[in-house]
């Protein structure tokens, strides 16, 4: 499969790539990592006449750890955030998470930019930022402002970036010392987007849980936050009472198609047990 | 649509060439300089019969652009040998255990499993086969391919031991 002809650029500066967009609005597509771009460009899903590529734009490329909020720059790859022994200490969901998506090649080179911004229903880092309440940033020609992961998705593709800008890092509160986190992606193969996934983050004290946050991949064109699912555990022992409250509410949102990885009541069946795997799993890792 | 102009070092030997940015480096490296050892699989980046070595990182060449790979270090098969033509430890303990059957993912098995022994060299089971998850076999059932590079592993490490 061969793509479409393009004219390739690498500009080394944020402006000049923002620069880039705008004299080629409508025409142009960035490139980070190319995992997803590549073969839509092979298929002539994507037809850019512009390519950017934001290699070699080092501001891009790191992980920035503060006493309160975390900074991941969009170029940076699924290995590194797997390799960041700082991050798997205070945020341990994204390299569990980065583990379970494609496999060692495609980490290489896949970004977590990328993963988020181009709103494949079936890519796992949005539901992960869901999860977090992350701010994603966006640089246009008019300068900077940030959109909420979960305010982000509007529909499989659609988003609320505009075509002149670039997502160029996420932004994050950094999560209590002590809580406990997991996430539980049922695939087909490795390499396979999820059948069903759920992402829960939770902490508790004395026996009750004080705060909850549940999130969902591949179950709805979009990403799920599920808040009512979140809410049912919040001031509970995690009983097992609270847990099918939680699981009932995670159901009700999801809205999965019927395709190759199952029909739609096996999907919603399988979110449920993947959320209560998930919160069993935080919970055994909180405190 | 212009080329551009790539510069790489492929197995140890400066490359310069005017491409098409579009060309996509399995095409360059097989069609444009004879390099036939890393395969086009799927050419969806599933099987990985088209891995390579890439600045030090195992890639997908079917799913990288000729130009991103501009000023790369570039490790296909055919860099793997010694230079005296002897095989690598990997390539002959895939011969000696029966690590291949048809022989056409083995490029890029090879290829992956010599940068995972340098990101592991003592590698369990488990890790092998999460290593070489990206790299699919329809013929072996991974068992010999496992074996050769847990035999390789062995070799290497005894090797490194004794220098």
């Amino acid at each position: 499969m061969i793509p479409g002809s393009f004219d390739y650029h690498r500009p080394s500066t944020i402006d000049e790539a923002i620069g880039l967009l705008a004299s080629h609005v409508g025409d142009a597509l960035i490139l980070a990592g190319g995992h997803s771009l590549i073969p839509m460009m092979k298929l002539r899903m994507a037809t850019p006449e512009h390519l950017i590529d934001i290699q070699d734009i080092y501001d891009l490329s790191a992980i920035s750890i503060g006493a309160n909020q975390i900074d991941i720059g969009a170029t940076v790859t699924q290995a590194q955030l797997i390799h960041s022994e700082e991050l798997a200490d205070c945020c341990p969901i994204l390299r569990e998470t980065s583990l379970q998506i494609a496999d060692p090649q495609i980490r290489n080179l896949g970004t977590i930019g990328g993963n988020v911004a181009n709103g494949d229903p079936g890519n796992d880092m949005p539901a992960i930022m869901q999860l977090l309440d992350a701010d994603y940033v966006l640089q246009g020609p008019d300068g900077t402002r940030t959109v909420k992961a979960r305010a982000y998705y509007e529909a499989a593709y659609f988003t609320a970036r505009s075509e002149n800008e670039i997502l160029t890092s996420i932004r994050f509160t950094k999560p209590a010392a002590g809580h406990g986190s997991s996430y539980h992606k049922q695939k087909r193969k490795i390499g396979d987007y999820a059948t069903a996934a759920a992402a829960v983050m939770l902490e508790v004290s004395n026996g009750s849980c004080t705060s909850a946050s549940i999130a969902m991949t591949n179950l709805a064109d979009t990403p799920l936050w599920a808040e009512a699912a979140a809410n049912a555990l919040i001031g509970s022992a995690l009983d097992a009472d609270a847990i099918a409250a939680a699981v009932a509410a995670a159901r009700a949102i999801t809205n999965p198609a019927s395709d190759g990885r199952g029909p739609a009541e096996y999907r919603t069946h399988l979110a449920g047990i993947m959320v209560k795997r998930a919160i069993e799993t935080a919970h055994a890792r909180a405190g | 649509m212009s080329k551009t102009h790539v510069k790489m070092t492929i197995n140890g030997d400066e490359v310069e060439a005017l491409a098409e940015p579009r060309t996509l480096l399995i095409h360059f490296l097989r069609e444009e300089l004879g390099l036939t050892g890393p395969h086009i699989g799927c050419d969806t980046s599933h099987c990985g019969a088209c891995t390579i070595d890439l600045d030090g990182k195992s890639v997908k060449s079917c799913t990288i652009f000729v130009a991103q790979a501009q000023n790369a270090e570039i490790t296909t098969i055919e860099g793997i040998a010694h230079p005296d033509g002897t095989l690598h430890a990997l390539q002959e303990a895939f011969r000696q255990h029966h690590g291949l059957q048809c022989g056409f993912c083995t490029p890029g098995m090879i290829t992956r499993a010599y940068r995972l022994l340098q990101e592991n060299p003592n590698p369990t089971e488990e890790e092998i086969r999460y290593g070489i998850s990206g790299n699919l076999c329809r013929c072996t059932g991974y068992q010999n391919i496992v074996k050769a590079i847990q035999v390789a592993a062995e070799e290497l490490s005894v090797k490194e031991a004794a220098q």
